[in-house]
Formats: structure tokens, sequence, C-alpha cells
């Protein structure tokens, strides 16, 4: 059924109908509306679970982990700190093989605060051993949940669902709501590989010594692989039941003839489109590369899309790596177009612009100022796209001129003018 | 694409409001995109949000910065933000107040622009009159559609009476329409002039 409604609200229903057994969160903005949503369908009957509000996210993850391993479909949502503080608990969630689904609502980390989207805090438990699926819209947001918990309990492995904070959880949207019978013809009831059974007592998270410890990480690495032709064939499948495209591995728009293509992740998408479709118009052949599976990194199947007329691929990240060259997925992307003996024959430069962290909006005039200057061969190899370097370069005079100049962030702040920080 | 800036005060409804046009537009089987441009959420703090209406699919997702139309739910926000900042001459404005442009220290901004579109309603007044309490975000929505005719007052209605039930909906609804009269009423008082 199509409503108008907001991002949380519909992840919220689409939750709902996959029935969770267990449903334990910590309320963080912007995850606040999804988690406040389905604690109201609990309380009303009309969702059978039992919701525990926790004292934290570590509680909550540890809880999802207790009830997952009791047998119970098992869902939490966070973002940002919240992740971050339940991490220890992450990392043991995908080391037991248990397939929570959580969904994160990308946004920044502290220092310094900031409650705005971008994709450092998923990024941050990149190698946790979760699936991390990207959702491009509201839409894919809600399809992804549904087709989340079918690919965890499948492979016993947890699924992160990464939607942008506002960007998605906040905006009202058309989405097309599966009915209850749907959604339970495509997700059957969990059937656990492992379970706490008071008449069948076994020890779940024992101690592994070096005798073992190495195998079993390496089947955990190895089903990781495998679960990108799971994730493939879920939604090959929810496209038959649903009818139609959400999730998957990539997502190629316009990319055949594009002699420039940018990859990126989520919500941004749309708006890299739009900038795409525009410059067509000029004629430049232009195209994106969208991810939806970010882990398991389907580089195959970049390297198939990107390997052609490209010639110039554009990294657009929301989340940097310190000390390295640049972004966190350029270093998958030139992994993929360089795997030994399956070298991309046309691609010439990979860049990496880092657009949209902390809210920082990431608008279609910037997109297509920057897209010019890689057609024609003059985007540098990294870019900080609408940064203003004035502001930077004052207070590096500031530093410069004085040992104790104070905090930078109180600085830059005080130097623009601005006693509350606002999104734009 | 027809693009809505709202700008009101925590606790106003601004961010109810963009979701009421949205899903107004929604039932005219049109797509739609509302969303709020969140910073520290104080009531009385300054707040935006955004709408967009399209015939097609709505992909992006950067903020309005070139709106087709204003709607400012707090005059005493007039003179402390940028609120005019991307409206072109053919933009529309909606202001909630019981004065006039003139009255408001507008009446050089005003020249610039199609006179019919740039208009005052008292929503304020008429919420507190059929609501009992003076929140202005529905009730404008009556004025826009009657302003822009981009939604029609039918669908404003009946956004509203999803969103609200009881005495909450109608008082709305009643507000609504109201500001749709008076809105209609000054255009046509406007033109005929």
């Amino acid at each position: 059924m199509l409503k108008q409604i907001e991002g949380s609200r519909a992840v919220a229903e689409a939750v709902a109908m996959c029935r969770p057994r267990v449903i334990c969160a910590y309320p963080i903005t912007p995850q606040t509306h999804i988690v406040e949503a389905l604690s109201a369908m609990v309380k009303t009957g009309e969702l059978n679970a039992e919701f525990l509000n926790v004292e934290s996210e570590f509680a909550a993850m540890s809880v999802a982990i207790g009830a997952c391993a009791a047998g119970a479909r098992a869902y939490t949502a966070t973002a940002s700190q919240g992740l971050l503080f339940m991490s220890e608990a992450v990392y043991n969630a995908a080391g037991l093989g248990l397939p929570i689904v959580m969904t994160v609502a990308n946004r920044a980390i502290g220092a310094p605060i900031n409650i705005w989207n971008d994709h450092s805090d998923s990024m941050s438990q990149r190698d946790a051993g979760w699936l991390q699926l990207f959702a491009e819209t509201n839409q894919e947001a809600l399809d992804l949940h549904i087709q989340a918990f079918r690919i965890a309990e499948e492979m016993s492995i947890p699924v992160m669902v990464c939607m942008d904070g506002f960007l998605l959880t906040h905006a009202s949207e058309r989405v097309d709501l599966p009915s209850p019978d749907q959604v339970d013809a495509f997700l059957p009831p969990y059937v656990p590989r492992q379970v706490l059974d008071p008449d069948d007592p076994v020890s779940i998270g024992a101690m592994v010594g070096p005798e073992a410890f190495t195998e079993v990480r390496y089947l955990a690495f190895e089903r990781m692989r495998q679960a990108l032709d799971v994730i493939r064939d879920v939604a090959i499948g929810f496209q038959a039941e649903f009818g139609r495209v959400s999730g998957g591995l990539i997502r190629p728009y316009l990319t055949d003839d594009a002699e420039v293509v940018v990859v990126a992740l989520g919500s941004v998408l749309g708006t890299v489109k739009d900038a795409v479709d525009d410059l067509r118009a000029g004629g430049m052949r232009v195209g994106v590369l969208g991810i939806t599976a970010f882990r398991p990194f389907p580089a195959d199947a970049v390297r198939e899309a990107l390997d052609g007329t490209s010639r110039h691929v554009v990294v657009l990240e929301r989340a940097i790596a310190p000390g390295t060259s640049g972004g966190i997925m350029t270093a998958d992307i030139r992994m993929a177009l360089a795997s030994a003996g399956l070298g991309c024959r046309s691609v010439q430069h990979v860049s990496t612009v880092v657009a949209g962290l902390g809210g920082r909006a990431v608008t279609r005039r910037s997109l297509c100022a920057m897209l010019t200057d890689a057609a024609d061969g003059s985007l540098e190899p990294l870019t900080f796209l609408d940064l203003d370097t004035g502001l930077v370069g004052r207070e590096l005079d500031r530093m410069s001129a004085t040992r104790r100049s104070g905090p930078s962030a109180e600085n830059m702040l005080r130097d623009l003018g601005i006693t509350a920080s606002r999104i734009g | 694409m027809f693009q809505v800036r709202f700008h009101g005060r925590g606790g106003q409804g601004v961010v109810t409001a963009a979701e009421l046009l949205a899903a107004a537009a929604f039932s005219e089987d049109r797509h739609a995109q509302a969303f709020p441009s969140f910073g520290s959420e104080r009531m009385g703090a300054p707040v935006m949000s955004f709408c967009r209406i399209d015939d097609q699919l709505i992909r992006t997702h950067e903020p309005v910065t070139e709106p087709d139309a204003l709607i400012i739910q707090d005059p005493t926000l007039l003179h402390q933000a940028d609120l005019f900042a991307g409206l072109g001459t053919d933009g529309y404005m909606l202001i909630n107040s019981t004065r006039s442009f003139e009255e408001l220290g507008l009446d050089e901004f005003v020249k610039d622009f199609r006179r019919d579109r740039l208009l005052v309603v008292p929503a304020s007044s008429l919420a507190l009159t059929h609501l009992g309490r003076p929140l202005p975000g529905g009730v404008m929505l009556g004025g826009f559609s009657a302003l822009t005719g981009v939604v029609s007052l039918d669908s404003v209605l009946a956004a509203i009476g999803e969103k609200f039930t009881g005495q909450v909906a109608a008082g709305n609804v009643a507000a609504a329409r109201a500001a749709f009269e008076f809105v209609r009423d000054e255009r046509e008082a406007l033109t005929d002039a």
C-alpha cells in the first residue's frame, strides 16, 4: 500500500512485519523515532514482542545477543556514539554467529559533537564481521530490513542496515508498504542454528585458544564472502515477491558508456543522479555506481561495472580515514580494480571526494562542478567538497601566532560568528 | 518541481506543516518529500522545514535553497534570520500576521515581487478562534492553497483529518478553511485593484 510517511516510521512498520520477538534499544538521535514507534506498537499489542528499554547501547546489544542465542528474532537500532559504546558487543554478536538485525541511523562521531549525518559511525565497525547494507531511499531502507532478517538468518551473520540520519530517517516520502502476509511469505520463522535450550543444554561463547581460533575466524571470513551470493539471491527473490528492485550488491546508473563514474553509498545517490542527468544533457558521459552492500564488499561486481568505458572513477565518501590518502571506500575500490590477474583495463584514475561530513549539504551544484573537473582531468586525487579553505587558513594563522591558541572547533565557530550550529 | 520552505519556531508545528503539505500532495497522487532542518531542538528556537512536490519521483536530498514559496509561521523571525534567501521574483510568500507588509516594514522588499503572490494571513488568530490554541501550521496551508493552487483545499483538509482526530482535527479544518477564504479574498482585492 502506498503511504506518505516518515522514513523512521516506514522502517518501524517493516521491522514490525518481520515479527521480532525481542527489541532492545537505547534512544539516540537520529534513530529515536524508529524505536519510539516500535515501543508504541508493542505497548498497544499491535506487535507481539518484548521491548526492553535498556540503560545503554552496550546493554542493548548484549540483550540482543542473549535473546538471539535463546532463539528469538532480535532487533535493535542505534547511531554515532551509541554504536561506539556498544562496539565490544557488536564484535561479539558477529563472532558468535548470531543473526541480529540493527539499524544504524548514520550520524557523525564526535568530537566535536555533531548530531548530523555522515558515515563515520558504521564505517568504524567495518571489520566487526557484520554485513553492512546501505539504503538509497526510504523505500530501500524499509525493504532492506525485510531482506536483512532473511540474509542474517540464512547465514547466521548479523546485519547492519545503514540509513542516512535525518536525510532519510526524518524525511517524509512516498513508500510502498507491503502487507504482513507478503512479508510472512518471504521471511520464514527463525530457525536458529544454535540455541540455548534448558532441555538440551549447550554452551555458547567458549574460550578458544590458538589451537582453533584461526580456524573459527577463517570460517567466519569465508562465510562473509559467501554472503555475497545470498545478498544477491535474496534481492532477486524480493523482486519476485514484491515487484521492485531493492537491495542487492550494486546499483549502476548510466554507466554503460560513461567515461567518469561516481561511486557512492546511501541517500546522496539521488542527488548524484540528478547531477548526472544535468551533465548528460550537456553531452558529458558520466554515470553512477551505487554500492548497496558495503560489507561484504562486492569487488567482482564493482570491477565488472567499472571496466569498460570508464577512465576516471570518483569515490564519494561521507567519512575519512585519517592518516591515509583519503577515504575508506576508496581503498576497497582500488583493490577491486587492481586484484591480481583481474586488473581493470580502462580505469586510469581513482579520485576521492570527501563530502557531506557532519551534515554539510551535498548539493547538485557542487557535484556538477566537481564532475566537470573530473571530465576535463583537473580533479585532484583528494578533494574535500565545498571546503572553506579561508576558515581553515585563519585557524592555522592563529595557531602559528601563539602557542595557546585554544580549541580549534570553538575558534572556527567564533570566526564564523555562529553561536549555535545549524545544518546546511 | 515546486519547492516550499517553512520558517517558524520550535513548538509551532513547522515540521508537521511540511509533512501535512506532503500528505496533501500525496493524496493528489503526486510525489512529495518533506523534511526538517534540525538544529538544537528547543522550544522557541528558529526552525526550518522543507517540502518538495513533483509529478515524478524526487531523488534529491539536498536542502531547498531556491524555494518557489516561503511560509513564515512566525513574523518575529522577519528581522532575525535571512528568511527570503533564494526566493525568486516570481516566488510566493505567506506570512502569519494580522499586519500588512507595509506595517511589517517590508514595503521596500515587496516592490521587486509580484504583489499578488506575497500575502499575509492571521493564522494564529484564526487558530485561536477555531482551535483554541495559536498553532498556525495547518491553518497556513489553507492559505497556501488559495495563494498558489499547488494543492487543493480539499487535499489540505484531508491531510489534516488524517493527521489529527476529534476537536483538534475539526478546529484545524475550520481554521484552514477560514485562512483559505481570507487569502482568496485578499488576492481578489489585489487583482481587482
